[in-house]
């Protein structure tokens, strides 16, 4: 290709900026501006100090989370003693508490997030629309009906009868959230699938589920609809090592997947003509990723409840903070973790009183958050 | 452009055949839109090495058969042969490493800075764990001094204006470094200096390298001057097809584009230049003009 003739002629026309001046700045990075190779034998990736960094120290904020949120409870632990436990040791007295009784509910919490958080920067991606998340289009909803219909049909007074309560509600979640995935695929698959016409469909699917949920719980009597309600708010009161397995064990694997496919992902962000030039495999790549997606939200909502805001708001909040052009996948799970531990350790420090749902909280304190960078960053990006 | 991606079983065809080796061609090509056909059973050409720009009055089907040799509209009938292969029946990837497409209105993270932009184009020579190898990088580098935008590499698309957005664009089709190219009106967005560049741009990259390339022009003074042929298109068909002195004709520009123009020659290259007639002027210009034709006639005055 030509480095010659017109080439020069081309640049003297650009009206140069100060990103003329950056690009000259020392050796070593490269020759495309912003594009540092980071490579080791077939392996090759650009190296970007914000997507080492802003996960750090997500990262750090989370452990921070846990631990504060650990020492939380009817006998406050120091964080000293905590994290020593944490770290392997501590008292035998501090370990049974901190192991057995507290750390599972913070777990719960930052798998939940990291998945939510996950499940948005995916669907916000292909979608191209920064709206587009579980919550928006009904896969959360769709969960709920599932998790509401066991507790409002399946138990007498109070309580859902036997094993069914700790299977019952979980895997009607799921099925709810599946079920409800494929039909919005159903719906808008047309010549592949259009970003915006997932996102219309997921809306009027969204609507629809809502009443159904409004029926379950008019219909419900007073405690099953009191027990439903808690549920809805995104709670992780109780949650134990039996809730922390079946989460952990989806992360495990769902988290790997996205991660792989982050390279179609890259190449989805844009519009279909120009994805497909690119050599992506638009309705399989698609598919893919949006069912991880499902599952990630399925799984999440299964063990907490459909935790408001994370999967909306904490991509968006990674995308600002590792300034990328579309949703970070790990930045948004990380986000998303945090957000949730530190929703539920500000939801117990301020109501100590009341066991109030984080799902509450993470609206809160992250709705504010998401102002803030919008406005700092002078214009709102649409994605 | 490296050799590899050179078509194996050509390598054997002697020189001479190679010369007017056909890289893309629509058998019977019919294209359709839910049913409603837009291209009608066309066939068409492309030879190794060509500037082809299609032209055409707008919805004439010049976009829709664009997208059809590169893969992205399945045909109604016919078929597109990219080497003599069938392209609906090869691979997304393999056809992405050979045929590179800038479509008409391309849509993109507005964050996105033109660095990353342009190295996406780097996709299909990408797998996912080898995501920026030194070649991604030398043609992602060549990409964005051949269009001027190394200097805006590390600005955000939403700061860029409509002409640099485009040429990003361009650059970004150009990293691919495929041995064809399809642009669906590159010159969309751009003053005329900056069109007259994208289009020697394009004449470099067919110069130097021998590349292919297809576009749609809406421009045909332009198309004139840098393609080596012209096809013109009406209603989906093929309203005429040759050297654009042969098909950038009065009578020709009356039936496809219902406009009156005169066509003159551009006095050192020969290339036809098309000058369109208002409705308020005579059919033909009077050689030597006199005041009562050279005042305009007053706006809104009813001819």
């Amino acid at each position: 290709m030509g480095e010659s003739g017109t080439g020069a002629g081309m640049s003297a026309a650009v009206e140069t900026g100060t990103a003329g001046r950056r690009a000259e700045r020392g050796p070593g990075r490269g020759p495309v501006p912003g594009r540092t190779p980071l490579r080791a034998g077939p392996v090759s990736a650009v190296w970007r100090p914000r997507a080492v960094l802003v996960p750090l120290v997500l990262a750090l904020l989370l452990a921070a989370a846990i631990v504060v949120n650990t020492a939380r409870g009817t006998s406050a632990l120091p964080l000293g003693e905590v994290a020593e436990v944490l770290l392997g040791g501590g008292e035998d007295r501090s370990r049974i508490v901190v192991m057995r009784l507290r750390l599972p509910r913070s777990l719960v919490g930052a798998l939940v997030g990291a998945a939510l958080g996950l499940a948005g920067a995916v669907i916000q991606g292909i979608a191209r629309n920064p709206l587009a998340s579980p919550d928006i289009l009904g896969v959360t909803t769709g969960a709920g009906v599932g998790a509401v219909t066991v507790i409002v049909m399946g138990g007498a007074y109070g309580s859902v009868s036997g094993p069914l309560a700790d299977v019952g509600i979980p895997a009607a979640a799921v099925a709810g959230a599946l079920l409800t995935a494929v039909v919005i695929y159903l719906l808008a698959v047309r010549r592949g699938l259009n970003g915006y016409r997932v996102l219309l469909v997921g809306v009027g699917v969204n609507a629809v589920l809502a009443s159904v949920l409004s029926w379950l719980l008019i219909k419900a009597d007073i405690v099953d609809a009191g027990r439903a309600l808690i549920w809805l708010n995104g709670s992780l009161n109780g949650a134990g090592w039996d809730t922390v397995r079946p989460v952990g064990w989806a992360l495990a694997v769902l988290l790997p997947v996205a991660l792989v496919l982050s390279f179609p992902f890259g190449a989805l962000v844009f519009d279909e003509d120009t994805a497909r030039g690119l050599g992506v495999r638009m309705t399989g790549a698609r598919a893919a990723l949006l069912l991880t997606a499902v599952l990630l939200t399925a799984t999440a909502t299964a063990a907490a409840g459909p935790i408001a805001f994370v999967a909306l708001a904490c991509p968006q909040i990674a995308l600002r903070l590792a300034r990328t052009g579309h949703p970070p996948l790990l930045a948004s799970a990380l986000t998303g973790a945090a957000v949730t531990v530190w929703a539920d350790v500000l939801a117990r420090t301020a109501f100590p009183d009341i066991q109030l749902p984080v799902g509450i909280l993470t609206a809160a304190l992250g709705a504010p958050y998401l102002l803030f960078l919008i406005v700092r960053s002078g214009k709102a990006r649409t994605s | 452009m490296s050799p590899r991606k050179r078509q194996d079983p050509m390598d054997a065809v002697p020189d001479a055949a190679r010369a007017a080796r056909v890289r893309l061609r629509a058998e019977g090509l019919t294209l359709a839109y839910d049913g409603t056909p837009v291209v009608h059973a066309l066939d068409l050409d492309i030879e190794d090495g060509t500037v082809t720009a299609i032209i055409g009055p707008n919805g004439c089907g010049k976009s829709t058969l664009l997208r059809a040799f590169g893969r992205l509209l399945k045909p109604a009938g016919g078929q597109v042969l990219l080497d003599g292969r069938p392209v609906h029946r090869l691979p997304t990837r393999e056809v992405a490493g050979l045929v590179g497409m800038l479509p008409q209105s391309p849509v993109a993270p507005e964050g996105l800075c033109v660095a990353d932009l342009v190295a996406r184009g780097r996709h299909p020579h990408q797998t996912w764990y080898r995501r920026w190898s030194r070649e991604d990088e030398a043609a992602v580098e060549r990409a964005l001094r051949a269009t001027g935008t190394l200097d805006l590499a590390e600005r955000t698309l939403d700061e860029l204006s409509g002409g640099q957005r485009q040429r990003a664009w361009i650059a970004m089709a150009l990293a691919q470094e495929t041995e064809l190219l399809l642009l669906d009106e590159p010159t969309n967005h751009l003053d005329l200096a900056h069109q007259m560049e994208v289009l020697d741009l394009v004449l470099d990259l067919h110069r130097d390298t021998g590349r292919t390339v297809v576009l749609v022009l809406h421009d045909l003074s332009l198309a004139a001057r840098y393609a080596d042929r012209l096809v013109a298109m009406k209603d989906g068909r093929i309203a005429a097809c040759g050297t654009p002195a042969e098909v950038l004709t009065e009578k020709l520009l009356r039936e496809v584009f219902g406009l009156r123009a005169v066509v003159r020659h551009e006095e050192r290259t020969g290339a036809p230049l098309v000058i369109p007639l208002s409705r308020h002027e005579a059919p033909r210009p009077a050689p030597a003009r006199d005041a009562a034709t050279d005042a305009a006639p007053p706006l809104g005055d009813p001819v």
